[in-house]
């Protein structure tokens, strides 16, 4: 049974955490160190990391990122505003339907166009699928390894053939139901500005209700399993983020709210929130206007959003051992499973009495003006802006992805983890490291490449 | 559908938008409408997952895909997955750490691996967005395709 897994002697969580530092060795009272990561695995993308540490004080912590969605709104700039879904779907493999969700309701605000019933519902059964398929990769087989002592998702397939391949069932009912809705699983084609091109038919939205079913089930499990890992004692204050809906736990509408007190409107995102450029990254650094960093994704959604899971996942959750606010974010495989079964749960409900509505899109028109999209990412928030021209072309286009939010949080992670943990040996120290910044489920680059980790300690 | 489990599934992978990423599909275009009867072409962008369900029940399978740079762009390199487990960092250019690689390890500890895997790849130079494919890997997407015309009786 899955359940029976447990961690291997040498996982970083059942061993002994040692003192001293190997390598660069001590000299007098001041620690020297260096861990380095050639290449970070498991993670949406690739960036680099560095960490510098002189005695017991972390000096310096760096993720360095190139981040392709700069280039995308450039290139936005005199297309036609029914692309930019198809276009910006491409910036991620992964969660093209965010992209196409954030762009489609940020082109009906700026058109004046509110898109209701049937269309929205189905909007949220392809989110989640998305939320699905994205969800059970990432606990699984890229976050899961860390608590079970493996290097990797094939390393723990030997031993745990069960759970690999629930994942990647899981995965492929969540790419089912992109495909029902979306037309195809990676990179829908079916979506538009003002809904979609083409209504699935009763029967085939009907066919899925047993696949979802199972994956309910298997969410279940999945949370009962990742329940009983072993979790590094770590918590800190953050500031959550997420959008916030009167009546559902949100994918696609909300306000944004934060844990510190803000309630605004979508429109109002760059009041409270701001990018800037740090010498070390091509990628921009999401901060509020106070200069905090802040927290997104499904830890800011559930802590934010618990009272507005059906009761039965808050059952679960519950059960699960969570409680209803969650700080430490190893805990955030949990929240992720809680969230899958969510998803599974919500589909299910769109799907039982699903009738293909009258027409498959509104008609929208453009017109002068701007709009705001910010939708719940499987990795938070995903803020699109845009300013079109009276013909529909685009004039200029902003784009805030989730983990662009997410590095300053990321980066004081690793700061406050690595100065709590100093004692352990550096292949525990490195390896915990990395489990920090797979909390996050970071979608790097959303296409793009490279993530080393450098763990550097100066004399 | 394939004709039967026994014919021959190629499956080119890449995303096309990737500079040297794009030579599964450049390979697939020049293979298009020119294979035998037996045999059937399928692009992917290369997700371990859906690899694992494309070669389902599959006994021969053949798989395209450009590999990461380490200084000879257009070099062809080919593993019989019964030879032992790849070189995973060759193979290793999904954006999400979940590639081909990934798919022949677990397919072989799940025991889902056709009777017959072969793996074709092509050495890359650049991956940028938006970048047409280098001149030494369209050279070799050309003679790659060429050969297995050849090879499988197309015309």
């Amino acid at each position: 049974m899955a359940e029976t897994v447990t961690p291997k002697p040498d996982s970083p969580e059942t061993g002994t955490p040692e003192s001293g530092t190997p390598e660069s060795g001590t000299r007098e009272n001041v620690r020297s160190l260096d861990l380095k990561v050639e290449v970070l695995a498991r993670v949406e993308g690739e960036g680099g990391m560095h960490v510098r540490v002189r005695g017991n004080r972390v000096e310096d912590v760096k993720l360095n990122i190139f981040e392709p969605p700069r280039f995308f709104e450039a290139f936005l700039r005199g297309r036609q505003f029914t692309e930019v879904p198809d276009i910006t779907a491409r910036i991620c493999g992964i969660c093209p339907v965010a992209y196409q969700m954030s762009s489609c309701h940020a082109m009906e605000e700026a058109c004046g166009v509110e898109v209701g019933g049937t269309l929205r519902e189905l909007r949220r059964l392809l989110y989640c699928g998305e939320w699905i398929e994205s969800h059970a990769l990432h606990i699984y087989l890229l976050h899961a390894p860390d608590f079970l002592g493996y290097e990797s998702a094939i390393h723990m397939a030997a031993d745990f053939p069960e759970g690999v391949q629930r994942a990647l069932e899981l995965k492929k009912v969540g790419n089912e139901l992109l495909t029902l809705v979306g037309g195809r699983s990676v990179h829908p084609i079916n979506v538009k500005v003002g809904g979609f091109y083409k209504a699935p038919s009763r029967s085939d939205a009907r066919a899925m209700i047993g696949r979802l079913e199972w994956a309910r089930d298997a969410s279940i499990e999945t949370l009962r399993l990742v329940a009983g890992f072993d979790f590094p004692v770590f918590e800190r204050e953050y500031e959550f983020v997420a959008l916030r809906h009167p009546d559902e736990y949100p994918f696609n509408e909300g306000r944004l709210v934060s844990s510190a007190g803000l309630d605004v409107p979508i429109s109002e995102f760059d009041r409270h929130f701001f990018e800037e450029h740090v010498e070390h990254s091509n990628a921009l650094h999401g901060r509020r206007r106070h200069g905090g960093a802040y927290f997104v994704g499904p830890m800011a959604r559930y802590n934010l959003n618990f009272d507005r899971l059906p009761a039965s996942v808050q059952a679960a959750a519950l059960e699960a051992g969570l409680e209803e606010t969650v700080n430490n974010p190893f805990r955030s495989i949990v929240v992720r499973s809680v969230e899958m079964l969510y998803a599974c749960e919500e589909a299910l409900r769109i799907l039982d009495g699903y009738e293909p509505p009258p027409a498959p899109a509104v008609e929208v028109t453009p017109r002068e003006g701007v709009g705001h999209g910010c939708t719940e990412a499987p990795r938070g928030i995903l803020y699109h802006r845009y300013r079109i021209g009276a013909d529909g072309s685009v004039l200029d286009a902003t784009i805030v992805p989730p983990t662009s939010q997410n590095q300053p949080t990321i980066e004081e992670d690793l700061k406050a983890f690595v100065e709590d943990h100093l004692h352990l040996p550096q292949d525990r120290l490195v390896w915990q490291c990395e489990q920090a910044i797979r909390n996050y489920d970071p979608c790097i680059s959303c296409a793009t490449h490279f993530l080393d980790l450098h763990l550097e300690e100066v004399e | 559908m394939p004709e039967s489990p026994s014919d021959l599934l190629i499956l080119a992978l890449g995303n096309p938008d990737r500079g040297d990423d794009d030579l599964g599909a450049a390979v697939a275009r020049r293979l298009r409408g020119r294979l035998s009867p037996g045999v059937e072409l399928r692009e992917l962008p290369g997700a371990a997952d859906a690899l694992l369900g494309a070669w389902e029940g599959r006994r021969d399978v053949l798989v395209i895909d450009a590999s990461a740079a380490s200084g000879a762009p257009g070099t062809v390199r080919r593993f019989d997955v019964a030879d032992g487990p790849l070189p995973a960092r060759m193979l290793s250019l999904s954006s999400h750490g979940f590639g081909l690689a990934e798919a022949v390890e677990i397919g072989r500890a799940l025991g889902r691996l056709p009777e017959r895997l072969r793996i074709v790849a092509v050495e890359g130079a650049s991956f940028a967005p938006g970048n047409p494919l280098t001149p030494e890997v369209e050279e070799a997407a050309e003679r790659l395709a060429a050969g297995l015309l050849d090879e499988l009786g197309g015309s």
